[in-house]
């Protein structure tokens, strides 16, 4: 990588201006009514709102990219993670969820927990001819039992009252308290991951956390006790006021009235405009942290090991260990970003978590940012995400030119048809020149 | 007669279906381990290059099929199988030269090419969703069956039957046949030991006058080649849909994985570990056990049908745990 990264210094006014047209680009979505721009301000709110949580993932996985050189390929499932935390956390406890299998639950889960730890153990302290034979007993054994305990309890909580809930529900606790639980759980997984497969070649990385990411949204999309699977979660509560309620308030009304707005619109941006406020506030903290922990001796001694790993191991820092936090701190981000999105949604669908809309379309983000910039990250995430939303408008448009002098016919119907799907070669497109042409990104790292 | 139709249950449910899915996955394993054996990357476009070699497979099928040309009870889509080959051979061949040759010739870090690669997945991705769109098609034509259950249990008497399928017994036959032609090639021809020469020690093949492109140019071929084949045989064996080929990638990194990155005759061996372990633990052996003697009171599956790729990562992880370079001794940790 160290040739990647020769540091032909940029000019400093390179990140403003390109803020300054991000800004021009959302300023032109709210207010411009034509064929490329929608004109409303709650459109450009919205992909505003969804674009600061795409830069919180961004930034989660530029710590791992950009500040250590790991590539996790499971961004989907840690993110699919933190969004069950405001599941668990806030929603309304569902009545006789808990009687019907929780403790029995958490004991299978537990058991199942210590099976893995036992069998570490045992792996550990044996030696000779009876250490494979005694990991098999405890694995076999354990799993028995585990089964034993989990099945029963499962199916009693997806047996009670089945139609409107069969999941074991929540704390009912205040939403901004799931978003650090979030955080939690995904740096509960990366752990895992990443003492398995960190400390190996490169790509095994990758690999591992690949199939880390299908497996977790697998179990998102089966285990109604826990998500309600396909059936999806909705109706989670919300952080800021609902816009009905705004529109009922005749303070509020009279205030949009002063600003010559109807109260369904003003509504809307004023319930959006919070959840940015909200959104940046988290974003700059972390940007803070971030850029103060790269700036301290721990963050020389990360780029050290980023650009000569073998250097800096004969100084004496351990690789491997350095490398399973910032992978730990990375995913923890991700799994934030995941909680607040779920937060704005207001709906946990497990079956929306393809790894090509959260995995990929986020890597590309932070590489054609600037990796190891977390201001390049933040851009690259609102940029990319605005271009990703508006593709959809813009590709069949531009479909619609290209085919226009061809006659009438199933090949016109077809292109106009799979206009869509250009989206994907595009995004690859980028990726792909980004990477060749401009490996530092829009903001290099300084 | 109990143990009998254990043993045939056994064969129609597990060894069968374990089988074929193994020969598949090993096809696709073959293709990445010889990329990274050569290359010395893991090709993250690899499952959708399945699913556009399939793709274009299909649609000259379909223009075959159009014409009437056919091959009676065997599929069409054998017979449009080379030009899919050849197709996807020259994109794949167009994408080495426009993407990876120039990270090569920079000696870049190979998690640079894994993500370059990751770039031409999407572009692959979004080709095929252009070409033949995200809708599941099945494109088996001619005889399903080589006898069905029904003839079995008519000739046998037994209470169980098995059926089996022409598309098993063509993956089987093909993948047997692939894997002779490419040991052989590997083993005894010039291109096949410069190839195996440039894998051990770039550098010392360069020395020997060995062409460096020409050996990545004929490790692109044949991962081609292979990963069509296998993915036309999943696709005749199960059906079309191009997310499931993108899915599918996981359980071929597996098994590569588990036979050594690099390494041939484990890729091999690592497929069929892979689908055998898959099918085992999501299949579920109440009525084997029956017929065995037990009554057990539930179905005894270990894991439902949906956890399928827990199965190949759990491989994974217990190889990476306790042999890194595979069971047969890949290349690198």
């Amino acid at each position: 990588m160290s040739n990647t990264r020769q540091a032909d210094t940029a000019s400093p006014w390179r990140a403003p201006l390109l803020f300054l047209i991000l800004a021009a680009l959302f300023f032109a979505e709210g207010t411009f009514r034509n064929a490329l721009f929608s004109g409303s301000w709650n459109t450009a709110l919205a992909i505003l709102n969804m674009g600061l949580i795409s830069a919180v993932m961004a930034l989660g996985v530029n710590m791992q990219w950009g500040y250590a050189g790991l590539f996790n390929a499971g961004v989907v499932g840690f993110l699919a993670l933190g969004g069950l935390a405001p599941v668990l956390v806030s929603t309304a406890p569902v009545e006789g969820a808990w009687q019907a299998g929780g403790p029995r639950v958490i004991l299978a889960l537990l058991v199942g927990l210590g099976t893995l730890v036992l069998a570490a153990l045992v792996w550990k302290r044996l030696r000779g001819a009876m250490r494979v034979p005694a990991l098999l007993a405890v694995l076999v054994l354990g799993f028995i039992l585990y089964r034993f305990l989990f099945d029963p309890a499962v199916i009693a909580i997806e047996a009670n009252n089945s139609a409107s809930a069969g999941n074991i529900g929540g704390l009912g606790w205040p939403i901004l308290l799931s978003w650090p639980v979030g955080a939690l759980f995904a740096a509960a997984a990366a752990w895992g991951v990443g003492k398995v497969a960190l400390g190996l070649r490169s790509d095994y990385l990758a690999i591992a956390t690949l199939g880390i990411g299908e497996i977790i949204v697998a179990v998102m999309r089966n285990e109604e006790w826990l998500s309600r699977g396909v059936k999806n979660v909705s109706g989670l509560p919300r952080p800021v006021p609902y816009e009905l309620e705004l529109q009922n308030s005749a303070d509020f009304v009279a205030r949009a009235a002063n600003w010559g707005m109807d109260p369904a619109t003003a509504s809307g941006i004023w319930v959006k405009l919070l959840y940015a406020g909200l959104f940046t506030a988290v974003l700059l903290l972390l940007i803070l942290l971030a850029e103060l922990a790269l700036k301290s001796p721990w963050g020389r001694m990360m780029r050290a090991i980023r650009d000569n790993e073998t250097a800096a191991a004969a100084m004496g820092k351990d690789v491997t260990r350095r490398h399973l936090q910032i992978f730990v701190i990375g995913s923890a981000v991700i799994g934030l970003a995941g909680a607040m999105m779920i937060t704005l949604d207001g709906l946990l669908s497990p079956n929306s978590f393809n790894p090509l809309r959260y995995t990929f379309l986020i890597w590309v983000m932070v590489i054609v940012g600037g990796s190891g910039n977390n201001w390049g990250a933040v851009l690259g995430a609102i940029l990319i995400w605005f271009l990703w939303i508006k593709a959809e408008v813009w590709g069949p448009e531009l479909m619609r030119l290209i085919t226009a002098p061809m006659p009438d016919g199933s090949l016109r119907n077809h292109l106009l048809g799979s206009a869509p799907h250009m989206r994907f070669i595009a995004l690859g497109l980028v990726l792909l020149l980004v990477l060749r042409f401009a490996p530092r990104g829009l903001v290099p790292e300084k | 007669m109990e143990i009998l139709n254990a043993l045939v249950t056994l064969m129609n449910f597990v060894v069968l279906p374990a089988a074929s899915y193994g020969a598949q996955l090993a096809l696709g394993a073959l293709g990445v381990t010889l990329i990274y054996g050569i290359l010395r990357f893991s090709n993250f476009a690899h499952g959708d290059t399945m699913a556009l070699g399939t793709a274009l497979v299909i649609l000259v099928t379909w223009g075959m099929q159009a014409l009437g040309i056919g091959l009676g009870p065997l599929p069409t889509a054998l017979l449009a199988l080379p030009f899919g080959i050849a197709l996807t051979a020259a994109f794949v061949l167009g994408t080495d030269r426009v993407v990876y040759r120039f990270y090569r010739r920079k000696r870049s870090e190979p998690i640079i090419l894994v993500m370059a690669s990751v770039g031409v997945m999407f572009i692959t991705n979004g080709l095929t969703r252009l070409i033949i769109g995200v809708d599941e098609i099945r494109f088996d034509d001619g005889a399903r069956f080589l006898f069905t259950v029904r003839d079995f249990r008519e000739w046998s008497g037994l209470a169980e039957g098995m059926s089996l399928r022409v598309s098993q017994l063509l993956t089987l036959l093909v993948t047997a046949l692939c894997c002779w032609a490419l040991f052989r090639f590997l083993g005894r021809s010039r291109a096949g030991k410069a190839m195996r020469a440039y894998s051990d020690n770039e550098d010392l093949a360069l020395l020997s006058g060995i062409d460096p492109e020409r050996v990545v140019r004929l490790t692109w071929i044949i991962a081609s080649a292979l990963v069509v084949i296998a993915g036309t045989l999943y696709g005749l064996d199960k059906s079309f849909k191009a997310f499931n080929y993108f899915q599918i990638l996981l359980p071929i990194f597996a098994a590569a994985i588990v036979g050594g990155l690099g390494n041939p005759l484990g890729a091999v061996a690592g497929g069929f570990i892979v689908a055998f372990s898959e099918v085992a633990v999501t299949y579920p052996w109440k009525k084997v056990a029956e017929y065995l003697g037990f009554q057990p009171q539930e179905l005894l599956q270990l894991l439902s049908t949906e956890y399928k790729f827990a199965v190949s990562f759990t491989i994974l992880i217990v190889v990476l745990l306790f042999r890194p370079t595979g069971l047969f001794r890949g290349k690198s940790v």
